[in-house]
Parts: C-alpha cells; structure tokens; sequence
C-alpha cells in the first residue's frame, strides 16, 4: 500500500515533468530547437495566475483566471517568437540554446521583482479535497494533474499526426527551405508552436502551483524535465510524457530505497546513462546523417 | 590605412602579424605586469579574478569556440582541478609539481568524459554536460572523506621555493602567479592555432562531414579537443581554488558552468581575445552595478536598496542583446570598428556577413 501511495505521487510529480517536457518537444518537433528557459515559463504561469487568483492580488475567481492567464502565456510565447527567437532564423542551435537560457535569468528576475522570492501556492478550488480509493489517499490536485496531462499529450498527439497545421509543423522541422516550397508558412508556424508551448508551459504551472509552492527558483525544476525530454527522444511527444512519468517515479523511490544522498542524483545519473547507451533516447528517431 | 608585405611563407604561420602588433601586445603585458604598483590592492584582487576567469574561459574556449561542442558543464572541471591540486598539496606535494598534476588529471577526467560523448550532437551534448555538472556538485558531498564534503576545504597560500605566496597575506606574489600562468596558457593557445591539430579543431567545428572527407580522425579530434580544454580549465580551477581560499560543493555549482559559457559567448566565440573581453565583463559587472545603484540613489534620493537576483537579470539581458545584434561578440565588434578605420572609405556594411543555411533535420519521424 506504501509503495502505491508512493506510485501515484510520483506519477502526479512526474506528470508536471512529462508537461514541461512536452513543451521542449512542441518547440523542437517544430523548430528544431530547444528553449532551455520552459521551466522559467512554467514558474512565470504559475506567478501569473496566482497574481489573477489570489486575494492578495487581484482575487479574480479561479475559473475566470484559468483563461485569462493561459491567453496571456500564449501571448507571451509568441511575442518572444515574434520579437526575438525569429532574428535568429537561420543561425546555429546553440545560438538558440544560450539565447533561452538567458531569457531564464530574465525571467527569474523579473518574477522575482514583481512577486517576491517568498514561496506561494495557488488558491484553487481543489486544494484539500481527497478522493479515497481502496485504501490509498489520493489529493484532488493529483488526480487533476494526472487527468490533464494525459489528456494534454493526447491531444496534442493527434494534432501533430492528424491535422494539416500539424503536419506543416513536423515538415517545417524537418526541411525548411522544402517546406517553403510547399507553401508552408514556416515563419508564421515557428509563431504558432511557440505560443502552444507558452499555453502548455502555463497549464504545467497552474497545476504545479495548485500542488505545491511556487518561487522564482521553480523554474531550475526544467532541468529534470530535460532528463525526461532526454529519455523520450526529444522529439516524440508521447515519448516525454513516459519520459517525465520515468524520472517522478524513479524519484520517490529513490528517496525512500537508497541511502540519502545517493537518492537525488538518480534522475541525472539516468539522464546520463540514456545519453550514454541510447544518445537519441529510448524512443529513438534519428539514423545516420547522410551526405 | 596600415599595409603588411608578405615576403615570406613563414609569415603567414607565424604568431604575430607584423612587428607593430608583436610591439603592441608586449606593451600590454609590461602594463599588466606593473600593475600592483598602479591598482591599489582591491582592485589587483579583481584583476587577479578576471585573469583566472579568463584561463577558465580559454579552457572552454578550445571546446566549444574553436572545435564547436557546446558545454555547460565546465564547472565540474573546475571542482577537479581545484580538490585535485588542494589534495595533492595536503598529501605533501610541492605546488609546482601539484599544480601542472591537476591540470593532467583534469584533462584525463575529460578524456573519460568525452569518450561517451562523442557520439552525442549539439543540444544532447549539452544537456549531458549540464547533467554531469549537477552530478559532481552531489559526488563531491558523496565523496567527503576526500573532498570535506559540504564543510568544504580551506587552503590558505602554496608555497613556491620556500617563499609564501597567499592570496590575502602577498597579493602581489598571487597575481604574478596568475599572470604567468595566462601568459604560458595564451602562449600554448596560440601555438595550439597554429598546428595541424588546432587546424582540425576548426575543421570539426565548421563541418564534420567536411572534416571527416579531408581525412580527419573526428573521435581523435574531439577527445583531444576535450582532453586540453578540461586540462586548462583544471588549472583556472586550481588558481580560483586559492583565490577563494575556502570552497565547497557550492563554490563550483552549476551557475558557474552556464556563467562560463556565456561569458565566452559575450567575448566572441572562436577568439583568443573573447575569453579575456567576456572576463573582463563577468568581473566588472557587480562592481559596476554597486556602482550605479549607489549613484541612482544619491540621484533619485532613495537609499541604495538590494535587489536580488539582479546581476543575473542584467547579465542575461547583456547576452540576449549580443546574441540578437552582434553575434560574434565583444571581439567580433571590435574587429569591425578596426577594420572600418583600416580599410577606411573602402568599409561596406554587409562584410562580415555571415551565410545563413535552412534547417534540415537528421530526425525521420
């Protein structure tokens, strides 16, 4: 029973993870890079509705917050796209890389200044509430974490695989002076993806701040998502999800089975056996470049 | 407009371009060598950080400005070098000879790194490296019998031929010591430029497939690449060590890893000069930011107020605005305003434009 309880809060951990990740893969199915500044973002949803929500605040009701706070994180991801992630069409990787994590101090920054590096939790109308199943005590808040992010990914799944803007994405990453010629708007699809992965980024934080305490520093949580993104493949969408399921899972029995200390190095020293055994992840996509 | 005639081949190869460059940097060095007697001791000591800055940024500046793979993990190299040379000294070694160790036994930890590494690209590097950083600041707690785990070491000065040479006691002694080992660093830098080994290093940056068709051994190049870079990087970590005096797990965090890269990032990636520039703006930036909040405060009447976190908030907007409008760096700037003043009513807007090549993935789903 112990270890069941342990199970499902790894999997409600894991799921916030595996969302995080989710939004690595949006911007890298689409883009081909990767914003190492997505856990800033999730911090920086998170701060943004709580500063909707909380009496504190504005004290606007949790149902009105939820989309106003989602519309502005969507907003933001573009706006970034738009005003700076675009000028450097064309330019390495890398580029991108240290451009992001730049933008994660900045952001760290200005949530600080704005909010204060005091922890604070989200008043949400689930907080409390237990659901009991057979023996196990489940929060409210995990359950809804563990519903949406399943939902989440399979949406979002079927929008990659099914729908014509999905696949103008996935051809855009791809090759992109091909999918120019296909009349693909690749300018206007990079924009697209980057505000999804604000929208994604701003629901893994609301359901983070609903479990527990948000501060400027959360946003260094997207370190472990990268061990989930990793594990997956970094380009399977699925793939993060069991990727971040993974890592919370592994975490809590780590701390419970192995000698303290050893325990919170678990997820990297995995991340870096996946690196090491299968670089491309276990839910691999790439071959050999080919001249 | 200053013209250079080229009479012979070894011109071309050699370190310096003409005498009045070769005259330029040795007044340089006679400045930075005088300086205790022109900087009052604050001031050498920060001179004495920006130097040891600038031997950490060199040491990633092999790795990732001149063979092309991104890190951000070289403070975990740093934290080698470092317990390695305190550890040796502990255990009766004379610092000459613990000092030049360190920075082997950090070029071969490299080696052992780079060797899964190399069949890693670009992001995934990356994030392996940040990985590996995370990991040795959790290694060095595990490994406290050795490393004093989260109590951490002290090492107060080293003594070299029977002379002490501290930090806090002799600071000029210090920052000759540092001095001297940026000039032996530079000079093998320039050096390493210069071989066919240096040459295959760029080869590998630009192209792989293009290296690898003109006969380079691409693993080699890569593991070697790592072996000097980890080396260098061990020694700027053995000298930050004896900066600091007393240091932990913390004292080499990951902060360090991504601060490194982006300083090198702000010198100019791919320039022996942009490791020194980006140094000089990673040691400057607190003193100039107390600076001008105590002036904003006696400006707008307020007292100086401590915002937290603001550094780093200045520091990541510095970088956004190199990487959005001066990609090459502080040394990439510099090279333009040099060559409008060289070539002067010749200068056209768009010569170091740079070609910009389509994405193609090497995914297949």
């Amino acid at each position: 029973m112990d270890n069941a309880q342990l199970l499902i809060s790894g999997l409600a951990n894991g799921c916030v993870y595996g969302l995080i990740a989710l939004g690595f893969v949006l911007i890298y199915k689409a883009t081909e890079a990767v914003n190492f500044a997505q856990g800033d973002f999730m911090m920086l949803g998170a701060f943004v509705t709580i500063g909707l929500t909380n009496t504190e605040y504005m004290g606007l009701p949790f149902w009105l917050a939820l989309p106003i706070s989602l519309g502005i994180m969507g907003a933001l991801g573009y706006l970034l796209d738009r005003l700076i992630i675009r000028r450097l069409f064309g330019e390495s990787q890398t580029a991108v890389v240290i451009l992001t994590i730049a933008l994660g101090f900045v952001i760290r920054f200005v949530a600080g200044l704005i909010w204060g590096h005091e922890p604070q939790t989200l008043e949400n109308p689930l907080a409390g509430k237990e659901v009991r199943f057979g023996g196990l005590v489940l929060g409210m808040e995990d359950v809804a974490v563990i519903v949406v992010t399943v939902l989440l990914t399979w949406g979002l799944y079927v929008f990659f695989s099914k729908t014509k803007l999905g696949l103008a994405m996935q051809g855009a990453s791809q090759n992109q002076l091909a999918a120019y010629y296909m009349g693909i708007p690749v300018k206007r699809v990079q924009g697209f993806i980057w505000g999804l992965a604000g929208v994604v980024a701003g629901i893994a934080g609301i359901l983070f701040a609903a479990k527990g305490s948000v501060d400027p520093t959360t946003g260094l949580l997207g370190i472990k998502a990268f061990a989930a993104a990793v594990i997956g493949g970094f380009g399977s969408l699925p793939g993060a999800l069991a990727g971040g399921l993974i890592v919370g899972v592994i975490e809590p029995f780590a701390s419970r089975y192995i000698a303290a200390g050893y325990s919170q190095i678990a997820p990297y020293a995995l991340l870096l056996a996946v690196l090491i055994f299968r670089p491309h992840g276990l839910f691999s996509q790439v071959r050999v470049k080919k001249v | 407009m200053r013209i250079v005639f080229k009479t012979d081949y070894m011109q071309d190869i050699r370190p310096w371009k003409d005498g009045y460059q070769l005259s330029l940097y040795l007044i340089l060095l006679a400045v930075v060598f005088a300086a205790p007697w022109w900087l009052d001791a604050f001031y050498l000591g920060e001179l004495t950080n920006v130097l040891i800055w600038a031997i950490a940024g060199l040491g990633l500046m092999i790795l990732t400005g001149h063979t092309g793979q991104a890190s951000l993990g070289h403070a975990a190299f740093l934290a080698f070098g470092c317990y390695a040379n305190v550890i040796l000294i502990e255990s009766g070694v004379p610092f000459l000879v613990a000092f030049p160790l360190a920075g082997i036994l950090t070029g071969i930890a490299g080696v052992t790194v780079a060797i899964p590494a190399l069949r890693l690209h670009g992001i995934y590097l990356a994030i392996f490296t940040l990985a590996l950083s995370i990991l040795m600041d959790d290694l060095i707690v595990l490994a406290e019998p050795i490393t004093g785990g989260v109590a951490g070491k002290y090492m107060g000065g080293v003594e070299i031929f029977g002379h002490l040479v501290d930090r806090w006691g002799t600071p000029e002694q210090f920052y000759w010591l540092v001095l001297a080992v940026t000039v032996l660093v530079t000079l093998g830098y320039i050096n390493l430029l210069r071989t066919p080994l240096g040459r295959s290093f760029i080869a590998v940056r630009d192209s792989e497939v293009s290296a690898q068709a003109m006969g380079i051994d691409i693993a080699r190049t890569k593991t070697v690449s790592f072996a000097l870079s980890c080396a260098v990087t061990g020694w700027a970590g053995a000298l930050m060590g004896l900066y600091a005096g007393a240091f932990n797990n913390e004292t080499f965090s990951v902060v360090i890893s991504i601060q490194l890269l982006m300083m090198i990032v702000i010198g100019g990636l791919g320039s022996i000069h942009g490791a020194f520039l980006g140094a000089i703006v990673i040691g400057f930036l607190p003193q100039f930011l107390s600076i001008a909040k105590e002036y904003a405060g006696a400006l707008f009447g307020g007292g100086t107020v401590a915002i937290p976190g603001l550094e780093f908030g200045i520091f990541g907007m510095i970088l956004i605005g190199f990487i959005l409008f001066e990609p090459m760096g502080i040394y990439g700037r510099w090279l333009k305003i040099r060559t409008w003043f060289e070539l002067f009513p010749f200068y056209r807007k768009d010569m170091f434009k740079r070609q910009k090549s389509y994405l193609k993935t090497e995914r297949l789903r």
